[in-house]
């Protein structure tokens, strides 16, 4: 078996077709995926599926990650990675790298504390690994907090990341 | 397509309410199964470059599919090569 990285990119700007990116995991080598639109949609369930509104509306982390997972405590974890900036001068455009190295992990879910919204995204995993990576926006220097349920249970790491320029006009 | 847009906004001229335009779900598929799904949120960089990683090998068919807040959609479909 080997491992790829699945990245996908998706800027409002370009032309419908949306583009894919896959890179080889250790990045020797890097492939840029052919560009594929289609025109025909198939209506499919998962798409239609409930978006948690009320999670990512929450002003605040414990808010939020009780309308998220339904309780807010976590256990603290040495085995979530973030790879992050400690300072970042863009708050528009802030990368952000988790890995969980825990078992059986159903969501990752990142949030950045003074951001009015805290939630950024939570990915729900059925097969894919432990990962995800992003670019965020950051309203202000924050701590960045990362939530993983493995096994029915909430662990959690944080990290604080500086900005000289938030990033939360648009 | 239009900008991504955070919020709800208002036409200064018209007062007319101009609807928050951003991706809310992204559904991951390799071979059409479900891989990741994940929920977004207005606090993604406009240009959010959101990935994953996958096992998988030569010939295996990843999908990427999204849907945004005014329910328009999309989905691309690539065969992993060789890498070259």
């Amino acid at each position: 078996m080997k491992r790829y990285l699945l990245s996908h990119a998706c800027r409002y700007g370009d032309p419908p077709a949306t583009r894919a990116r896959r890179t080889f995991l250790k990045g020797v080598l890097t492939a840029v995926g052919a560009l594929l639109s289609a025109g025909l949609l198939k209506p499919l369930h998962a798409l239609a599926a409930e978006w948690p509104k009320t999670a990512f509306e929450s002003g605040k982390i414990e808010g939020t990650l009780q309308n998220l997972f339904g309780v807010t405590q976590t256990t603290a974890s040495a085995s979530i990675k973030i790879t992050a900036p400690y300072q970042a001068e863009n708050g528009a455009t802030v990368r952000l790298a988790v890995s969980a190295d825990l078992p059986n992990v159903s969501t990752i879910a990142v949030l950045v504390e003074k951001n009015e919204r805290p939630l950024i995204m939570a990915m729900n995993f059925s097969g894919a690994q432990p990962y995800l990576s992003l670019r965020m926006k950051m309203a202000q220097t924050s701590d960045v907090y990362v939530v993983v349920k493995s096994q029915g249970k909430l662990y959690s790491a944080k990290q604080n990341i500086k900005v000289t320029v938030g990033g939360c006009g648009g | 397509m239009s900008e991504k847009r955070t919020r709800i906004r208002v036409n200064p001229q018209t007062q007319e309410k101009i609807p928050a335009h951003f991706i809310q779900k992204m559904i991951f598929l390799l071979n059409g199964k479900e891989v990741a799904i994940a929920d977004v949120g207005q606090g993604v960089s406009k240009d959010p470059l959101i990935s994953i990683r996958i096992k998988a090998n030569r010939g295996d068919k990843v999908k990427v599919m999204w849907s945004d807040t005014l329910g328009e959609k999309d989905e691309t479909e690539i065969a992993i090569g060789d890498g070259a």
